[in-house]
């Protein structure tokens, strides 16, 4: 699927100082955002809920308005120039929806057609085919699995083969086969040229896949950078292990405790010998004791939380 | 890129009236029937009693007023539904990002809501026409006064889909307003037969001019000129159709 070049310099999503607030200015769901992302690069949006991601991306999809600032999609604004802008987006919504009148190569031609795009029969059969969904292609959209209608968000997005594709949060409620699936078929894109943006809540998803990281916090930008460079920048050794007693008291604000599992961070071998002397002096049994660097979970936290400082 | 919103704007079109002919029995046959039963019920009753006309019966009177209500509560009923279950559902959002100008959204709504009140019109006039022939004294007025009252009315439902945010408010825009205005604008008499202060009110009721220049195509007859309802007709689309561009230019409560 050959994308068109761009000219030099030209990124294909360009946020500038975008701002929205909502209820006459009460609430900023978005301040001040700007950062670029390069044609072909597979970049992430990260951010707890109501850090503004949605609002980004509704803006750049030209499902909201931005209330200060400019978006650009292959130097297309998405007000003034929004047809062309649109025609080069293909965008997965977060919200599983469907039209229950059509069936899913009905749902596919008729996407196709607003976009102008006609005799795409192979391309539609190829998106089917891909997202394993050939058997479904004349069932109605109602008798979908919502696994199944989340392809079909997916191949309704890719219809009208758009060099820049977002996806807001695929992969929420999606079983792991789908999850593979998806990844494979959109890391292949990736692969050919296309541009991807993609929003999730699982950070390993946008470890393994993202060549950047931006990470929102209420509606600004706390950190801008490549997936590696921001591992990298907060680097630190992360002891990970299983315990069903408490901790000591002393250790008790540098770890996060999820069930059973304890993650403690150390910045050094010393570090984390003290920390296994307080555990063995507090006599706190532990077990699968792990020692790691730090994922990109515990880069988000640490920022998030350093964010809210 | 104009060629591609020509085709755009086409699928959006072929795809409303695909949406309301999957569910024909509901959306076609239901208000056939129904105005063969007003026609039934109220000719049975009225027909010795009431002329309207001196050379027209009372049942063939009530056929083409009959009609043109199936056709304007068709043609408001497909664009509001549509709109209101799309905003309702989010599958909205598929039209959203697409390059579709605001002219695009209008031609595509209104031109369904146009087949659906023809299709449902023509079928009151198919089956209807077996009671009493009602004559067809002009056929130009009558495809005149059919189209641009379905154009109104499927504008208007356009307007409704954009503003309401719920069913409730699209039934009680039906309810409240398209009903009792079409009940009062002359289906089942001439305003001739009223005092004159209601005759007055009539006069105020754009459905009435759409009745009555759609009828004097049958008869040949009507209570007003119908160059006088074209006109008043013709201006009212133009006025509701400046809306509706305007507020789907500015994506009024389709884009936040």
């Amino acid at each position: 699927m050959p994308i068109q070049p761009l000219p030099a310099d030209q990124p294909a999503i360009s946020f500038q100082n975008v701002s929205k607030t909502y209820r006459g200015g009460q609430v900023r769901a978005l301040d001040g955002v700007s950062f670029d992302i390069q044609p072909g690069e597979f970049f992430g949006l990260l951010g707890p809920n109501g850090a503004g991601k949605t609002s980004l991306i509704s803006i750049l999809a030209g499902l909201s308005q931005a209330s200060g600032g400019a978006v650009k999609v292959h130097g297309h604004d998405v007000v003034s120039d929004y047809a062309a802008a649109r025609k080069a987006l293909g965008v997965v919504p977060q919200e599983l929806v469907f039209d229950p009148f059509f069936s899913v190569r009905e749902s596919l031609k008729i996407q196709s057609g607003y976009f102008g795009v006609k005799g795409n029969e192979a391309w539609i059969d190829e998106l089917l085919e891909n997202l394993g969904l050939a058997d479904k292609a004349n069932a109605n959209m109602r008798q979908l699995s919502g696994g199944m209608k989340r392809r079909v968000l997916v191949a309704q997005a890719l219809v009208h083969r758009p060099p820049v594709i977002v996806l807001d949060e695929p992969t929420a409620g999606v079983d792991v086969e789908l999850r593979q699936t998806l990844w494979a078929f959109i890391a292949r894109l990736n692969r050919e040229g296309h541009t991807v943006l993609l929003t999730t809540h699982y950070l390993e998803e946008a470890e393994a896949l993202c060549q950047r990281i931006a990470m929102l916090k209420q509606g600004r930008i706390v950190a801008l950078d490549s997936t590696s460079e921001l591992l990298k920048g907060k680097a630190s050794t992360m002891l990970r292990f299983k315990t069903d007693a408490a901790l000591p008291i002393a250790l008790l604000d540098q770890s996060r405790v999820t069930g059973r599992i304890v993650q403690i961070k150390a910045h050094d071998a010393a570090e984390v010998e003290t920390i296994l002397a307080s555990l063995r002096a507090a006599g706190c049994p532990i077990e699968d004791l792990e020692i790691g660097r730090a994922d990109l979970e515990d880069v988000f936290l640490e920022i998030m939380q350093g964010a809210h400082q | 890129m104009s060629a591609i919103r020509l085709q755009g704007a086409r699928t959006l079109f072929y795809k409303e009236v695909l949406r309301f002919w999957k569910v024909s029995f509901q959306t076609v046959a239901a208000p056939v029937l129904t105005a063969v039963l007003y026609l039934l019920i109220f000719g049975h009753v009225l027909e010795d009693h009431v002329k309207v006309y001196d050379s027209v019966g009372y049942t063939s009177f009530l056929i083409p007023g009959l009609v043109m209500m199936s056709v304007l509560q068709n043609s408001f009923a497909n664009s509001s539904s549509s709109l209101i279950q799309s905003k309702i559902t989010g599958n909205l959002v598929f039209l959203l990002v697409t390059p579709l100008s605001h002219w695009a959204w209008f031609v595509a709504y209104v031109g369904a809501s146009i087949v659906r009140g023809l299709v449902v019109g023509l079928g009151v006039i198919l089956v209807t026409f077996w009671f009493a022939p009602p004559g067809l004294a002009n056929p130009l007025w009558i495809i005149s006064f059919a189209l641009l009252g379905a154009a109104i009315m499927g504008t208007l439902g356009l307007i409704a889909g954009l503003w309401a945010e719920k069913f409730d408010q699209i039934a009680a825009f039906q309810n409240f307003i398209i009903m009792p205005m079409t009940f009062l604008s002359g289906v089942f008499y001439s305003i001739k037969s009223l005092p004159p202060f209601w005759q007055g009110v009539s006069h105020l009721n754009p459905f009435f001019y759409m009745i009555d220049g759609f009828r004097r195509g049958f008869f040949g007859v009507s209570d007003v000129s119908p160059w006088i309802s074209l006109g008043l007709v013709g201006v009212s689309f133009l006025v509701l159709a400046a809306l509706a561009l305007e507020l789907l230019r500015r994506g009024y409560k389709i884009r936040s």
